[in-house]
């Protein structure tokens, strides 16, 4: 009792120490190498340098404004309307999808021979064979661009709706539209502000993995030379191990220029933010604004997630397809073919993809439990800053100093310590996905139990977490998404001898076997949304009988 | 002369500003009712009272109950009953099951369903025990949680505006089903509502200790 009582109340400690320590040990297990080779030297000499880094800035920051834009346009156009529903309803399950999936689907439907030159072939196009155009990998990183933006959307839009119900926006809106203003400069002068703070952290959580993302980028990005991320991940990967110095420059570089960018974000922050209130001082009421941007607000949204559902939907295709030549839009027979016999393959990554989730999914729950608990007891605040270090600190810059030092220290890479990896990327996300069920928690149902004798032990088994099930295993949901889609920690953490369902997956995507991409994309995608299919089930059928667990929940 | 519940010169201050200045000694069967506008303190004094008062809070005197001083002992060993203004059932536990995880600890599994049973009788809901709280109507609702604070068999007894939910037909009968089943009880009851303090039939105070005329 009284050791489960020092360990709960030492759970916040040992959290952030798990969070911080394995960036800060990365962080300089890179700076070592680099410091101590020529690595700076052999980057500098390195031809494609100045194109990898603008790609990185660029792609980085042309996806993140767009998405946040769009997002923004979305709840500013169209809150509480039916289309607004409806693309909350289509974007939200596309959270669940894998980046490396979504990027597969996308490159399916866009490239020259892809899904939508087969739709408009040879009708519009007159193309009889794919046309010789570089969509796919172009050197401007613009298809890049585009899966950025098409995934990071639901992320920043569920942020949005979780944050709006506290920021009363609802009524903000009706004020400001019984004063003649409309919708969406109503929504600029009265809600932006507070809801461009809830969106902080998580827009610069977007911005690093979009600057500095190795997955989506090795499937739409360019290739001669590729984001600088991609090159620092092949550098690593040479097996001579005499590019690692060049490789832990290079990381450095890559954290040192999301480190300006982020000032830079800031820096503008600073010079925008005067100009809401000015705005609010001319009482331009701005009417007709609803009009046009509304319509562009609905397409964007929804085209964006037609994107990625069309995308799955083409890996899906691909994964039973016979014949399929090039102006067909569909294939001309259909077979089990691939699947059968990438079935013994297929069992055993998603057996090992599984296994990792499970166990850093577990870990983060409890950990996250564990500190969510005695901040409750101890009545203190749970800080978000920290929470949010793994997701700002790119994976890039830190993730090559930890594959060093297990290098140096002799570590074979294996599932625990690349589950023990994986945790610390879950841990976030279960975080964000639980925590404001948990402190939204009515705390007089713990009063009520304790005037009646029952122990804060009893209360948290009995009381809280029972009533908290459904967002405890949405939070599991997500956690096991987290896990099942990251590419980086895997491959390097686990020194090639992990195999997942992503790893296999970008392995294959360099070569052209449509089909079994396919199949790999869609096991990838089916996992997680399993996950949540439970997640959302089980809760139904325990409380069945039970109305007023069953009541809808605020999205998490 | 340690029976009841002692309020012993409490004071509870936040920074500058005192809320609470209470000396009162409630008997088994008394109501003391604290009324007072919102925001006066009423429930910075229940919180006192049950040991779950927030960081910030200052408290000096004491309380004591059947001559056990409760200031150091957390509220699960407090022995005090609370009802609040909601009857706050645990919505994942059936009517049964709320009423046993609130039955003192001890006896077979046989002899708890029998005293969960014999309670919903008492309540006049016999074989209600299986039923979802949700479905139940105001005034089940809060027989169910009177019976659950009982069964813990508490030494004295809370009531946070407990009938203010209620409608006006109800309130008046749950309000004496209450009051004759704390009849063994000292009870502190805290309402604005004067139609309560006057069926408590006993000592009215405002949080400062100024004698009231409901």
């Amino acid at each position: 009792m009284t050791l489960g009582k020092t360990l709960l109340s030492s759970a916040p400690a040992v959290l952030a120490l798990g969070l911080a320590l394995p960036i800060a040990a990365g962080l300089l297990g890179t700076l070592a190498p680099a410091l101590r080779g020529d690595g700076f030297t052999t980057l500098a000499a390195w031809d494609g340098l100045w194109c990898a880094v603008k790609l990185s800035i660029g792609t980085g920051l042309v996806s993140t404004l767009a998405a946040l834009i769009i997002t923004l346009l979305i709840v500013a156009a169209l809150a509480n309307t039916r289309s607004f529903a409806l693309i909350r309803r289509t974007l939200s399950p596309l959270l669940a999808l894998p980046h490396a999936a979504a990027a597969l689907g996308l490159a399916f439907l866009i490239s020259p021979s892809g899904w939508m030159s087969r739709a408009l072939s040879p009708w519009a196009t007159g193309w009889e064979n794919p046309p010789n155009l570089l969509i796919l990998n172009d050197p401007m990183g613009l298809s890049l661009t585009l899966g950025l933006i098409a995934k990071e959307l639901p992320f920043l839009l569920l942020m949005a709706l979780a944050a709006l119900p506290q920021l009363d926006a609802e009524r903000r809106a009706q004020v400001a539209a019984s004063l003649g203003y409309g919708r969406i400069m109503g929504f600029t002068i009265t809600t932006l502000p507070a809801l461009y703070r809830a969106l902080r952290l998580p827009t610069f959580a977007v911005l690093a993995y979009a600057m500095t993302n190795v997955d989506m980028a090795m499937i739409l990005g360019p290739n001669l030379p590729p984001p600088l991320a991609v090159q620092i991940t092949k550098w690593m990967a040479d097996p001579s191990l005499t590019q690692i110095p060049t490789a832990a420059a290079a990381a450095l570089l890559q954290l040192a220029i999301v480190a300006i960018t982020l000032a830079l974000w800031l820096i503008t922050e600073r010079i925008l933010s005067p100009l809401i209130p000015a705005l609010a001082q001319r009482g331009l009421r701005a009417t007709t604004l609803d009009p046009i941007l509304s319509p562009i607000a609905q397409t964007l949204g929804l085209t964006l997630a037609a994107s990625l559902i069309f995308g799955m939907a083409g890996l899906a295709l691909w994964s039973i397809a016979g014949l399929w030549q090039f102006p067909d839009a569909i294939p001309e027979t259909l077979t089990l073919t691939t699947w059968t016999k990438a079935l013994p393959d297929l069992a055993r990554t998603s057996t090992t993809t599984l296994s990792l989730a499970l166990i850093a999914t577990t870990a983060a729950l409890t950990f996250t439990l564990a500190s969510l608990e005695s901040h409750h007891r101890h009545g203190t605040k749970p800080g978000t800053a920290l929470i949010f270090l793994p997701l700002i600190i790119p994976q890039i810059a830190f993730l090559p100093g930890l594959q060093i030092l297990a290098l140096y220290a002799g570590a074979k890479g294996g599932l625990t310590i690349t589950a023990a990896a994986h945790t610390l990327f879950v841990i976030p996300y279960v975080w964000l996905s639980l925590a404001p069920a948990f402190t939204a928690f009515d705390t007089r149902n713990a009063t009520t139990a304790a005037t009646l004798g029952a122990s804060p032990t009893r209360i948290f088994w009995h009381i809280r977490a029972p009533m908290l099930l459904a967002p405890i295993l949405t939070a599991f949901a997500v956690g096991m998404a987290v896990s099942i889609g990251q590419y980086l920690p895997t491959l390097m953490i686990g020194g090639g001898r992990v195999e997942t369902l992503t790893t296999e997956a970008i392995a294959l995507s360099s070569g052209g076997n449509r089909r079994l991409i396919g199949a790999y994309a869609l096991m990838q995608t089916l996992l997680p949304a399993l996950g949540f299919a439970l997640a959302l089930t089980l809760p139904r059928l325990i409380y069945a009988n039970r109305r007023a667990m069953l009541a809808e929940r605020p999205h998490p | 002369m340690n029976t009841g519940l002692h309020l012993n010169a409490l004071t509870i201050t936040q920074g500058p500003t005192a809320l609470v200045r209470l000396t009162a000694h409630i008997l088994p069967g008394q109501v003391l009712t604290i009324m007072g506008p919102s925001g006066s303190g009423k429930s910075t004094l229940l919180a006192a009272l049950i040991g779950a008062l927030p960081p910030g809070f200052t408290t000096t005197g004491q309380i004591t109950l059947n001559g056990t001083d409760l200031t150091p002992l957390p509220t699960q060993s407090r022995q005090i009953g609370l009802l609040f203004q909601d009857d706050l059932l645990f919505p994942h536990l059936s009517v049964a099951q709320n009423l046993g995880f609130g039955l003192k600890p001890g006896g077979t599994k046989a002899q708890r369903q029998a005293r969960v049973e014999a309670a919903l009788t008492q309540m006049d809901l016999t074989g209600f025990g299986p039923r979802d709280p949700a479905t139940l109507s105001g005034g089940q609702r809060a027989r169910v949680a009177l019976a659950r604070t009982l069964l813990a068999e508490p030494k004295a007894l809370l009531l946070d505006e407990p009938f203010s939910r209620l409608d006006q037909s109800l309130r008046a009968q749950i309000r004496k089903l209450v009051f004759d089943q704390a009849r063994t009880l000292p009870v502190i009851l805290v309402t604005h509502d004067p139609e309560d303090a006057r069926a408590a039939n006993g000592p009215v105070l405002s949080p400062m200790g100024e004698t009231l005329k409901p």
